[in-house]
């Protein structure tokens, strides 16, 4: 492939918010409310949205003939490039919502930089996909606030998520290979500066929730090298499942 | 076409109102402002249109619907899909705010109302039933990705509310 870097580069944005969109969409039907069901799955078609455009120009990159179905669903667990975070099941709502804010404020971040991007396609993208970013920020961070704010029982779950899910942020703001070369071609954005305001921001939140900020050093990482939690195989065996019984079918 | 003005020959204009949006019937794709241009090249139109939302999953069916009214019409088309510049709701026509009204979804507020809800300040949005403006959010997220969900506590009518997105 002549792009390599720029392809791979793609598939690292893009397989996050496959991931996450796919966990959200599992809520379909099984939200603890009507409204919050509605917003889960809301979220979930946004991502996927935004996942087609950037898989639209991924097949463009590689060239290869291949569709965005193929670039989603055929590739085995050790290629997608999605962050540890996203991956972490739906165990409670205080566990889905804080695996939601936890990103979006990342998410949010990058999409803010990724608009100066000198690729017009993916300044293109991130400035649509920034408008809808920041209503699922806005969402997540309010849940937080409501519940970490809210009965004994709710503040203990949401705090139990936070610190549980906490050793999964430091990952976001690891570079691979393809990264650090399109940042050095003003395509890509450098994670690394987004970190500090990161963790800035998550504390308003937390604070403003009444709830702890893990002082935990310990992170987990592997997923930008597709070394993932055992989640994600449970994960792909349900995104694939039509692919893998049914090999090249249609809609 | 990167400009944010569009560029609609004026022939293709009648027919492409006739084109509806599929989740809001009363709302034309013109008065959307989702067709950023219509063009006749060689016999054949070339039309552009741009998601309201990156999801939307009626966009393939406004483009299957543009291509069946042109071919109606007698023309051949292509439809591109393309994301820049981005949607925004200054693009809904004030014909289609006032259908969106009429149809009981409360229209995107103007820009001053967009920076209160920046600064997280209260926005106020009439309730399409009574009037009122004695209305709350029920949640961000409505029937569709475009829309809110908001109660009036007059009336105690739920309604939508179309998000303003710039």
């Amino acid at each position: 492939m002549k792009n390599e870097n720029l392809y791979n580069y793609i598939l690292g944005i893009a397989d996050n918010s496959l991931i996450l969109g796919q966990r959200m969409g599992e809520l379909c039907g099984h939200g603890p409310s009507l409204e919050t069901d509605i917003a889960c799955t809301n979220i979930s078609l946004d991502l996927f949205g935004q996942v087609r455009s950037y898989f639209q120009y991924a097949t463009k990159i590689a060239g290869d003939g291949r569709s965005e179905d193929d670039i989603a669903m055929l590739r085995q667990e050790r290629e997608y490039k999605n962050v540890l975070l996203v991956e972490q099941p739906n165990t409670n709502f205080a566990y889905t919502l804080g695996r939601q804010f936890l990103f979006d404020i990342y998410h949010l971040a990058f999409l803010k930089e990724l608009q100066k991007s000198t690729d017009l396609t993916l300044s293109a993208i991130a400035n649509k996909c920034v408008k809808e970013v920041s209503y699922h920020a806005r969402f997540s961070s309010d849940w937080i606030k409501r519940l970490g704010d809210g009965t004994d029982e709710s503040k203990e779950k949401m705090q139990e998520a936070i610190n549980d899910l906490w050793a999964y942020t430091d990952e976001l703001f690891h570079q691979t290979d393809a990264d650090k070369a399109m940042v050095a071609e003003g395509i890509g954005v450098d994670v690394t500066k987004l970190k500090d305001n990161y963790y800035r921001e998550i504390s308003q939140v937390l604070e403003e929730a009444t709830l702890q900020v893990p002082g935990s050093k310990y992170f987990q990482k592997g997923g930008k090298q597709g070394i993932h939690t055992e989640h994600l195989g449970y994960i792909l065996a349900e995104l694939q499942y039509m692919q893998r019984a049914y090999p090249n079918m249609e809609w | 076409m990167t400009s944010t003005e569009q560029n609609i020959d004026e022939r293709l204009l009648s027919i492409l109102e006739q084109v509806s949006d599929p989740e809001i019937p009363v709302l034309s794709i013109m008065d959307m402002g989702v067709v950023r241009s219509a063009v006749i090249e060689n016999g054949e139109v070339k039309v552009e249109i741009t998601p309201t939302y990156s999801g939307c999953p009626a966009m393939d069916v406004i483009g299957d619907d543009i291509k069946k009214a042109l071919k109606d019409a007698g023309y051949d088309s292509e439809i591109d899909l393309i994301l820049h510049p981005a949607w925004t709701t200054d693009w809904v026509t004030s014909r289609g705010r006032k259908a969106l009204e009429d149809y009981g979804i409360a229209a995107p507020l103007d820009a001053e109302a967009d920076k209160d809800v920046l600064l997280n300040n209260k926005r106020i949005v009439k309730c399409t039933n009574c009037g009122s403006q004695n209305t709350r959010l029920v949640s961000q997220f409505g029937s569709t990705a475009c829309k809110a969900q908001f109660q009036c506590d007059d009336c105690q009518e739920p309604f939508d509310y179309f998000k303003c997105l710039k």
